[in-house]
């Protein structure tokens, strides 16, 4: 197919057609399976720096000869998002931004990356806030940690229409703060509350100062999970009891914390919500991985020769674009084996945290089948 | 219409309420009940409601009753829990055999090729899935027989007090109000204290679930769930206190009603019932033999179009 950049280059554009050129496109061009990345401003070379596992990953641009216009043209199957940077090096001196020509960027803790939808990629409609659904409210709960912390927050999400005569299931989410802020967890909940796809539920939001540590397959967490924080939660909230009512949630390294307070303590939490889980492991050798996955490996590699059942319906996803993709696709084979309910879903996205809101409206109405079908107000 | 019609069916009430218009139009001025144990722990919440309406209403408080009714009468309570966790394992059955059929009719539905031989055949699947239907039916009258065989009310002190109770509550009012909410518990507490008897010859405002709960058959339904294939399901039969028609409130949101396959299908499925999409502003009655449109109530035809329910009415 003929590219817009080809047509463009094979014109040998001045300054002023090239500006009048970018006014007239959005960036990243997305024709058919083909992105073009485009730079425009001085360096000695500009490169893509992505997170698309299975591409290399730092991929050159090409500078329009006798222009400031640098691009960048791969290939990317439609209904993909990646999130990408530009590494602008001048001098030696590399700098990595984010696309200027395109408005679209995802938050993370780390800061933000410019994101790429290709053909047939829409975000949701349910993580966009809805006027119509009622509002939930977040409170603040405090608890001792085992870390030392006397006052470690928890935030509560209480659905609306909330009423202490009722009561509700329960939702622990790992990295919970963060859910809220990079992937619109309140919002969500409010939606699919308001749609009938989940029921009315509690939702408590941790976190961590050391997540790398304490949710690495941390003995001291699972314990603060199952035998602190829960008490307390049915201590102070109307909520269901029975395994059945609750769900340990995560993703990456909070995945494994999930999946491995679970284990430890089976029959606890009878639904699982694992995204993106960092679940290395090695059947020979040792692991190629940072020395943070050490602990995680030695957890992996038990579950998978006595994997027990540490939930009864468990929730998987993953992107495809990811360095986890295998390992949470060798997963699946092995919970299904044990008698577990479950269901594994994968898309073209990546480690990132619209990916895990993407999957949280399948992932919470397949987990909580909400009374869509009985309820008409 | 300057009296209440015998039934009147309205859209959700949530963001465009009209139920006051309907009795301001009938220039009604007496005292209603109103019926909102569908909408579970929150039924005693009609302030709202109330001050809407603008007329003096009396709660029925069928949930509540109910409540007392299981603490008073734990074997009935032990039997009734039975009873309705048999139905749900029947509703699964039902719907495992229905996936299939439904999959089937679409198809053929879908299907342009060899006019001369598929029009039968699509009949002939879609026959399938009405005898489902009726077989369903009939499995749960059964359910509900032999219960009632064992369980009479008569012989339930608790549950007899609190019949008679609701039936003096109605028998002081002039009208029956039925919101919405969960469609079953709706209709079960209203079967449980024999509603369909003690409002006889009391007109009645319904809506949302509370129109789906009193008709003659309860189809659940929605086209585009986060689960599943959307097939619309017979919950059960009705109070049957209307005739003919087939209440979709919400069918704005919850059907695709510009997918000619899908609403073909409903129509022709449910062909003995007018299929009536009440999405907010709909406002149509019953006298009793007729039903009449009075507002913005849409029909699903068979050919897979909606029209006016008025130009559908016999």
């Amino acid at each position: 197919m003929s590219l817009t950049i080809r047509a463009l280059e094979q014109s040998k554009p001045q300054s002023e057609g090239i500006d009048s050129w970018i006014g007239n496109q959005e960036f990243p061009l997305v024709e058919d399976r083909y992105v073009t990345f485009v730079y425009r401003g001085e360096a000695d070379q500009v490169l893509l720096q992505h997170f698309i596992y299975g591409l290399p990953t730092s991929q050159d641009f090409k500078r329009i000869e006798g222009t400031d216009l640098w691009y960048l043209t791969i290939e990317v199957p439609p209904h993909s998002r990646f999130e990408y940077k530009f590494d602008v090096v001048k001098n030696d001196q590399h700098s990595w931004i984010r696309d200027p020509l395109n408005p679209r960027m995802a938050r993370d803790p780390f800061g933000s990356n410019s994101v790429c939808h290709t053909a047939g990629y829409e975000p949701p409609f349910w993580v966009q806030s809805d006027e119509n659904a009622r509002e939930g409210s977040i409170h603040k709960l405090y608890i001792d940690h085992p870390n030392g912390s006397r006052n470690h927050k928890v935030l509560i999400y209480i659905p609306a229409r909330y009423r202490k005569s009722r009561r509700y299931p329960l939702l622990v989410v790992h990295d919970g703060q963060d859910y809220l802020k990079y992937a619109s967890l309140k919002t969500v909940l409010d939606n699919l509350i308001h749609r009938l796809e989940i029921p009315p539920m509690i939702a408590a939001l941790t976190q961590s100062e050391d997540r790398i540590h304490e949710y690495a397959a941390n003995e001291t967490h699972a314990q603060f999970v199952v035998e602190s924080l829960l008490p307390l939660l049915e201590s102070r909230l109307p909520l269901q009891r029975g395994p059945e009512t609750r769900c340990l949630m995560g993703a990456s390294f909070g995945a494994v914390a999930s999946l491995h307070t679970a284990w430890k303590y089976p029959g606890i939490f009878g639904k699982l919500l694992l995204q993106s889980g960092s679940f290395a492991f090695t059947d020979i050798g040792w692991h190629q991985r940072s020395p943070a996955f050490d602990p995680v490996v030695h957890f992996v590699n038990e579950f998978r020769k006595h994997p027990g059942r540490p939930s009864e319906k468990i929730f998987v996803s993953c992107g495809t674009y990811e360095s986890l993709i295998y390992e949470n696709r060798s997963m699946v084979p092995l919970l299904q084996e044990t008698g577990i309910n479950v269901k594994y879903r994968e898309f073209r996205d990546g480690h990132n945290w619209e990916n895990w809101r993407d999957r949280l409206r399948e992932g919470l109405s397949w987990l909580f089948p909400g009374p869509l079908w009985m309820v008409y107000e | 219409m300057n009296k209440l019609a015998r039934v009147t069916l309205l859209g959700p009430q949530r963001f465009e309420p009209n139920v006051a218009d309907v009795f301001k139009q009938a220039s009604f001025c007496g005292r209603t009940a109103v019926i909102t144990a569908g909408w579970q722990e929150r039924e005693e919440e009609i302030n709202e409601l109330a001050e809407h309406l603008n007329l003096d209403v009396t709660n029925l408080n069928l949930y509540r009753r109910a409540e007392r009714v299981f603490n008073a009468e734990p074997d009935f309570h032990h039997a009734y829990s039975e009873r309705q966790n048999m139905l749900l394992r029947l509703q699964r059955i039902y719907r495992m055999r229905l996936e299939k059929l439904l999959d089937v009719a679409r198809r053929f539905l879908k299907r342009s090729e060899d006019p001369d031989l598929m029009d039968l055949e699509r009949e002939s699947a879609i026959a399938d899935v009405r005898r489902l239907d009726e077989h369903h039916l009939s499995r749960i009258r059964e359910i509900h027989a032999s219960f009632n065989q064992v369980w009479k009310r008569d012989k339930l002190p608790g549950l007899q007090a609190e019949t008679e109770a609701v039936a003096r509550d109605l028998h002081d009012c002039d009208a029956l109000c039925i919101a919405g909410g969960h469609v079953a518990i709706l209709l079960n507490r209203m079967r449980m204290f024999n509603i369909a008897q003690a409002a006889d010859g009391l007109p009645i405002v319904a809506w949302s679930a509370g129109a789906m709960a009193i008709s003659e058959r309860i189809v659940l339904f929605h086209d585009s769930p986060p689960q599943g294939a959307g097939n619309a399901e017979l919950l059960e039969s009705g109070l049957g206190l209307h005739r003919g028609l087939i209440a979709l409130p919400h069918a704005d949101q919850r059907l695709r009603l510009d997918d000619p396959i899908r609403v073909s299908l409903f129509a022709r499925r449910f062909h003995t019932s007018l299929c009536v999409a009440l999405d907010a502003g709909a406002v149509v009655h019953w006298d009793g033999t007729n039903w009449h449109t009075a507002l913005a109530a849409r029909a699903l035809t068979q050919d897979g179009q909606t029209q006016p329910l008025e130009l559908a009415c016999p």
